[in-house]
């Protein structure tokens, strides 16, 4: 094997990392959704969109500056994600899980639509903010925006994993999943907890879009990055933050390796692959909660 | 005023008409449609034979999300399997007709069991996942394979009865709609015994279901695999009217169109899949109608495909928190205030 | 040399565990032919697990349930059912999207023969099938249980009392040998609870059904049960007729606490 490339396949697999970070930084907005609600939002990838289109919106047709903008956008997703919460989903409170999952698809669909009525479905870039140096890791190239990114993502995560970790409300977060009745009882406020969890999803989700429209540009079929977000939390487990870390890394990974050496329509192809293997080996996820069911 | 019927034997109380006025309205619909084409204009009969279709889809849809309780986003892509099937085996083979509609369903069923082998035995929500990712490999596939025309697609000879080909709205009315009665009939037979009662039992409530005697991933494979079944016959009959197969002919879009239209109409009732599909097929004619009235309307004609993506996300939502049993609810409110109506006040 | 006949369903020595949590430990019992059995204990104890490991539901960790003397620890529990082991639940299982004959008619799902092709067609071998299966369940069941005039209404809206009624019309439904009840008068006033009583007898006589019962209402326990087994922390710490265990000192002290047994027990008799 002297003469294959091994450093295009650090270079390569460097990429998919990085590119990883914005996988996890998006299955964590999926991941504080359903630790708070039950809630399975095929929306993700569209709210990830959302966010991308209002800093477009904020930062080149309003022309705000970046310190504005950013903050505005992030700012105006988790309103969209608090008024989704009360339109849609707590009306919805008590009938079968399978009645929300179906109004995240018509949510989904609602997205796509509005964005192709506000501003067409033509590709746009987005204004650049991150520092444009090439970043070399040893002989690797990695474009700077994906590294830039990455870093981002990892900061949010980081964040993230504290506030879960030592506030009070992410526990309160974690109650209220698991009993809303008992959560009730002890005194937090269950509606309160559920408006904050869709508001702090729509702000990752959001703060991901830009991140994944500055790489790639935005269009109205970003959504189809929320298929591979779906693959990532069931790889990782449906409601683990680490699941949705190390699962994004996964993901991120294996797709540049794919789309590297079997060519860029294959992306989605190893992701289904993946899917289906661990559906066979290990449904529910790496690091899932395997729910006791009682008859 | 009819408010109860008695039936004196058992058969009769379980036929599916039971009553002698619903024999009547019955007939009255049967003769409705055997006269249709004759009055109807070449744009009804168009419409009439596109609602048929969807119909016959939307019962699909019916059968595995209504009544079983799994949501599939993938009756599109299983309908695109059914259209390229009757595409390739009238391009390449030439066998009649309703060999090719039903060679169609199978291999969409082989799909659907294909997606539904490694989904079926967790969650349900994890089916929806993996008909999401079959639509994006379907298309991937339909666009890159030779054998399927590439981004091309095919164009498909008309169906031939008897050396007559069936190349007019007038003409496949005949064949689209007693195909689409027959699976309605289908369908409903299938809740009047054990494996449709199966079926709404492991929606309700899955667990007790095999306690109960019903082996799991079995039922929920058949459901799976005859909701595609019925999706891969709705798409060869697609593929015979619209004579042309792209892989853009089957998008995500159309599913959820169809998951909207049995939300809309009512899930789990047959009648709700006709009165979903029949309203559904609606509103984009409907819109083009409203455009077309609005002044400036022809350059709100870009809006049109957007606005139904929206419309159709909005119905999905409207209907569940608003009506979650649908339009079939809906009536079932407006009859029983006729039946009640003399003793009402 | 067995002076009994062998017991329709032995349970050996079943231990069940949920990550560290033992639910059974160790649990062994057998179910004599026509008995009535009580499985009772505080709540937690461990009997609606262990029905449910019987059921097929939970695997067992170790140990072997035997059914007609056949192993079936290892068989599904749609098997189970079609072999003969009904059941009712604690918390109502009903299907609500369904009628109450509907739900009825589900019960023999196992023992039913119509596939998919017949139920698209209906005439013919599936019509038969659900002809025979109405007018079976209609005389045998709804009959015997009196709930004819309910049976076109969707379980929703019924009473708590006429839905277990429904419950043990569907465990019925599956032709047990063995009937597995749990807690069939829970939440049921006196009425209901001595017509419960008495339909649980009646099952046992009309139809030589076994019933095995999981209750905590003891005056029907000591009333219709032949045998008592009783379960605490996942294990048996005693079973016999329901005198003798009426009378065991580890039973009282597992329902009461520790504390003065004499006195209790004498308190005990006083009052039965």
């Amino acid at each position: 094997m002297a003469n294959f490339d091994w450093a295009y396949l650090f270079e390569i697999s460097l990429t998919g990392i990085a590119g990883g970070g914005l996988y996890a930084l998006a299955a964590l907005a999926f991941v504080m959704v359903y630790k708070a609600t039950r809630v399975v939002n095929i929306a993700i990838g569209e709210m990830l969109m959302a966010g991308a289109y209002l800093f477009f919106t904020f930062a080149s047709m309003f022309a705000l500056p970046l310190w504005l903008a950013i903050p505005a956008a992030v700012l105006g997703a988790g309103l969209l994600g608090a008024v989704i919460e009360r339109t849609m989903i707590r009306p919805l409170l008590g009938e079968p899980p399978i009645s929300v999952f179906m109004v995240t698809v018509g949510l989904a669909s609602v997205l796509v639509g509005l964005v192709e009525m506000i501003w067409t479905a033509d590709q746009r870039r987005l204004p650049d903010f991150m520092p444009t140096k090439p970043i070399m890791i040893g002989d690797a190239f990695l474009a700077p925006k994906v590294f830039w990114g990455a870093m981002i993502a990892v900061v949010f995560i980081a964040a993230v994993l504290l506030v879960f970790r030592f506030w009070r409300g992410g526990v309160a977060l974690r109650a209220t999943a698991s009993d809303q009745a008992a959560a009730y009882s002890v005194g937090i406020n269950v509606p309160r907890v559920f408006s904050l969890a869709w508001v702090a999803s729509g702000m990752l989700a959001a703060i991901s879009g830009i991140i994944v429209g500055s790489i790639g540009g935005i269009s109205s079929s970003m959504g189809v990055f929320g298929l591979s977000v779906l693959v990532v939390v069931i790889v990782g487990g449906l409601d683990s933050v680490l699941g949705a870390l190390i699962g994004g890394l996964l993901i991120g990974l294996i797709e540049a390796l794919a789309g590297a050496y079997l060519g860029g329509e294959y992306k989605l192809l190893a992701t289904f692959i993946v899917l289906v293997a661990v559906l066979l080996v290990r449904p529910y996820g790496l690091f899932g909660t395997h729910e006791i069911e009682r008859l | 005023m009819r408010i109860g019927t008695l039936k004196e034997t058992y058969v009769a109380d379980a036929a599916l008409f039971d009553s002698r006025t619903q024999k009547v309205w019955l007939a009255v619909a049967a003769a409705l449609l055997v006269l249709f084409p004759f009055m109807a204009s070449d744009y009804w009969l168009y419409l009439a034979c596109l609602v048929s279709i969807n119909v016959a889809s939307a019962t699909g849809l019916n059968i595995l999300t209504g009544y079983t309780g799994l949501v599939s986003l993938g009756q599109a892509a299983f309908m695109g399997l059914g259209a390229y099937t009757v595409a390739v085996l009238e391009t390449k083979v030439g066998s009649p007709f309703v060999l090719n509609l039903l060679a169609g369903g199978f291999v969409a069923m082989l799909g659907g069991l294909i997606v539904g082998i490694p989904s079926l035995r967790v969650k349900g929500l994890y089916l929806a996942i993996a008909t999401i990712a079959a639509s994006f490999i379907a298309h991937f596939i339909f666009a890159n394979w030779k054998f399927t025309g590439g981004t091309g697609g095919l164009s498909v000879p008309p169906a031939t009865l008897f050396g007559l080909p069936l190349d007019t709205s007038f003409r496949l009315y005949w064949l689209i709609v007693p195909v689409t009665v027959l699976m309605l009939l289908g369908a409903a037979n299938l809740f009047r015994t054990r494996v449709g009662r199966a079926f709404i039992a492991i929606r309700d409530r899955d667990i007790s279901a095999e306690v109960l005697g019903i082996p799991l991933l079995r039922y929920k494979l058949l459901s799976f695999g005859l909701s595609s079944f019925y999706a891969g016959v709705a798409g060869g009959l697609w593929a015979y009217f619209f004579r042309v197969v792209t892989p853009e002919s089957f998008p995500l879009l159309m599913s959820i169109f169809f998951l909207a239209a049995i939300i809309v109409g009512g899930m789990g009732s047959i009648l709700g899949g006709i009165l979903g599909a029949v309203f559904m097929t609606m509103v984009p004619e409907l819109l083009k109608l409203v455009v077309d009235l609005l002044p400036g309307g022809s350059e709100l004609t870009v809006f049109l495909s957007p606005v139904r993506t929206v419309i159709f996300g909005l119905l999905i939502i409207g209907f569940l928190v608003f009506e979650p049993h649908g339009l079939a609810e809906v009536w079932r409110r407006i009859r029983r205030f006729f039946h009640l109506w003399p003793f009402r006040n | 040399m067995e002076t009994t006949s062998s017991p329709l369903l032995q349970v050996d020595g079943v231990t069940l565990a949920f990550g560290g949590v033992k639910a059974l430990t160790g649990v062994g019992f057998g179910v004599q032919p026509g008995s009535i059995t009580a499985v009772i204990g505080p709540n937690g104890a461990g009997k609606t697990s262990l029905f449910n490991t019987i059921s097929g539901f939970y695997k067992p960790a170790s140990g072997a349930i035997r059914f007609k003397g056949e192993d079936i620890t290892r068989v599904p529990a749609p098997q189970r059912a079609k072999m003969g082991l009904g059941r009712s639940f604690q918390n109502i299982a009903l299907f609500r999207g369904m009628t109450v004959l509907d739900n009825i008619k589900l019960g023999r799902h196992a023992h039913l023969k119509t596939n998919v092709l017949d139920a698209l067609l209906y005439i013919g071998r599936a019509r038969r099938e659900e002809a025979a299966l109405r007018r079976d369940v209609e005389e045998r069941i709804i009959d015997f249980l009196e709930i004819d005039h309910i049976r076109h209404a969707p379980v929703s809206a019924l009473s708590y009392g006429l839905q277990k009624r429904v419950e043990m019309a569907r465990a019925l439904a599956m032709q047990p040998q063995i009937l597995m009840l749990d807690e069939p008068v829970a939440g049921m006033n006196r009425e209901e609870t001595e017509d419960m009583a008495r339909f649980i007898l009646d099952v046992r006589e009309e139809w030589g059904v076994t019933v095995l019962m999981v209750e905590h209402d003891m005056g029907m326990v000591m009333d219709l049960s032949d045998h008592v087994v009783v379960l605490n922390f996942g294990q048996v710490i005693a079973q016999g007729t329901p005198a003798e265990v009426q009378a065991d000192p580890e039973v009282i002290r597992a329902y009461l606490g520790a504390g003065d047994v004499g006195d209790l027990r004498a308190k005990l008799q006083r009052a039965a």
